[in-house]
């Protein structure tokens, strides 16, 4: 393509270099990125009313991090962040192997299923989350630290593992069967073959999985509100009770924690896999094998 | 070819067993209870009775409801517009950007798309509020305009009187834009990047400027990906909870908050689950014209 040219005037279809496109992602960038940069140095200004800056401070942070149920509700958040994404991806390869490599009766039935949790809306979700552990299955009351959590968790694993399988399963469709004949013929057995041929390719799209499920698990408030007791407040529970009294930079230090942690994982994730479409779910075109 | 699953059954149930078992019991079961409820009645505090009734849902068609539903699916709609006048550039641009940066620019739109959803609401609160960030800016530049006036022969202007940015229907609409974005871009970016170059540059080629082009060539070949980010964006902004309640005022309640009321403060659980389900039966119609649609322009060609 002509298009390559580094010099001006811009290609045809190089609208990156036209002016009124990149004034337009300056604006988009603007949007959404002034806000949150706002928020993360704001943590930083030494004045309670979090307005006009005052000089630096770290007290915010200090003062975040000693606060006891905030840094609970933070740990809260992570181990069922953790778990469920653990169990979200046993599921979720399963589901995705499954649905790959059979045919069944009632399969559009369950791939509709399947696709159920990810097209609900949330509130529908948590009211019903909350309808089961309050009638149904009562999560006991006062079990020790992480049991506790149980009823989130299993929340969190129903809405995330149908994301881990669409991802598993996108990633599956660029598997060439004649490799799984191949391992058969050379004497694989069942177990064998998804060890050392189907898993390694999965592996990718594993990786991308964890990501989101993590992440979902991280990010959802709507659904744990609903499940959450007094003693399982997880961080956006917590952040949301501090977020309706005020605005204060204790959360605006913690809030900058968490960012700086997921803008880690991203990055960690994308070194890990090497292409940052497709930690998107999105990367279809771009992940082939 | 896929195999049947007689081939080999222990492996089939094995793989297919565990998540199917998770997916009945903790969210089919939960979802069905709900729909029985919406069924029911109260009785006492905490009784309920399953009588059969349509009450529920005749409560839900009440104006006073209706109005509530027509105003979420109004206030989703707009959102989902404004993501596309605002994503679809962003789309095209990273589309034909170079690969390095192409892989930036996703990154960009990507990250706050990770981001805590609660964080990104407080961000917007402390953008928009009476005291915020925008109103400080303006006064800032009123106070700095007020000095001016007089000096240029304009009568002197009183004080700033700060916008009223949050807790209104505006900052409900801002905030859905602000969350739902990367939904809306993503995509749009992934039809646009299958497109046919050449056709793009034979229409250029023969004479029609870069907006001709972009209507009667990318939009028409881009609508399935721009159908699909309309559905992405449209079906959380319709059941959004948590953006009208942080960043909404008292009218701007939409149908999520109606049925959180019923459920935790008005604990009136079978009339909140006649809305969640109301709510459920609209998500499946959006998905279900946006499958028709699709179907519909594939037969023709």
């Amino acid at each position: 393509m002509s298009a390559r040219s580094r010099r001006p005037p811009p290609g045809p279809l190089e609208y990156l270099r036209r002016w009124p496109l990149q004034a337009w992602l300056v604006m988009v960038g603007v949007f959404l990125y002034a806000p949150l940069i706002t928020l993360m140095a704001f943590s930083f200004n030494d004045s309670k009313r979090n307005i006009v800056w005052q000089g630096f401070t770290l007290k915010y942070y200090e003062k975040a991090l000693n606060n006891a149920s905030l840094v609970e509700a933070f740990g809260n958040s992570l181990t069922i962040a953790a778990v469920s994404t653990v169990l979200s991806l046993i599921l979720g390869a399963l589901a995705a192997l499954a649905l790959w490599r059979f045919r069944f009766p009632g399969k559009p039935v369950v791939d509709g299923a399947m696709a159920l949790p990810i097209v609900v809306p949330e509130i529908c979700m948590g009211v019903a989350m909350l309808v089961f552990f309050a009638r149904v299955m009562p999560w006991p009351q006062d079990l020790p630290w992480p049991f506790n959590l149980g009823a989130i968790i299993i929340a969190h694993v129903s809405f995330c593992f149908p994301f881990v399988a669409v991802v598993v399963r996108a990633r599956m469709a660029s598997f060439n069967r004649e490799m799984e004949e191949a391992a058969r013929d050379l004497g694989a057995g069942e177990w064998r073959m998804i060890r050392d041929v189907i898993i390694p390719h999965m592996a990718p799209s594993l990786v991308a999985g964890a990501l989101l499920a993590f992440t979902l698990s991280l990010d959802d408030f709507v659904i744990t509100f609903f499940t959450s007791g007094p003693d399982t407040v997880t961080f956006p529970v917590k952040v949301y009770s501090m977020v309706r009294f005020s605005v204060t930079p204790e959360v605006n230090a913690a809030s900058t924690i968490l960012i700086v942690m997921t803008v880690i994982l991203t990055a960690l994730a994308l070194r890990l896999q090497g292409d940052p479409a497709a930690v998107s779910g999105h990367g279809g075109g771009n992940t082939k094998a | 070819m896929e195999q049947s699953w007689k081939q080999a059954k222990s492996v089939f149930a094995g793989a297919m067993g565990p998540p199917l078992f998770w997916l009945v019991l903790f969210f089919l079961v939960p979802l069905g209870i709900v729909w029985v409820y919406s069924f029911g009645q109260n009785v006492g505090l905490t009784e309920i009775s399953f009588t059969g009734t349509f009450s529920n849902y005749a409560r839900a068609i009440e104006p006073l409801y209706l109005k509530i539903f027509a105003k979420s699916a109004w206030i989703a709609g707009l959102t989902t517009l404004l993501c596309l006048i605002l994503g679809f550039p962003v789309a095209l641009a990273m589309t034909f950007a170079p690969s390095r940066l192409k892989a930036w620019l996703l990154l960009l739109v990507m990250l706050p798309f990770w981001t805590n959803l609660l964080i990104r609401t407080y961000a917007l609160i402390a953008v928009l509020r009476t005291e915020g960030y925008i109103n400080l800016s303006l006064g800032w530049l009123w106070q700095h305009f007020a000095g001016v006036a007089p000096l240029v022969g304009l009568e002197p202007v009183g004080a700033f009187t700060p916008l009223e940015l949050l807790h209104n229907n505006f900052a409900v609409v801002v905030g859905l834009v602000y969350v739902h974005l990367p939904f809306m871009v993503l995509p749009l970016y992934s039809a646009l990047d299958r497109l046919d170059r050449s056709l793009l540059e034979a229409s250029l080629d023969l004479g029609a400027g870069h907006i001709r082009t972009l209507l009667v060539i990318v939009v028409p070949l881009a609508l399935p990906g721009i159908a699909s980010g309309v559905l992405i964006t449209f079906i959380p902004a319709l059941g959004s909870y948590l953006t009208p309640d942080l960043l909404g005022g008292p009218d701007s309640q939409m149908i999520a908050n109606v049925i959180e009321r019923q459920f935790k403060r008005a604990n009136d659980w079978p009339f909140g689950a006649a809305m969640s389900f109301m709510l459920l039966y609209m998500t499946f119609i959006a998905i279900a014209v946006q499958a028709m649609l699709s179907r519909g322009r594939r037969r023709p060609a």
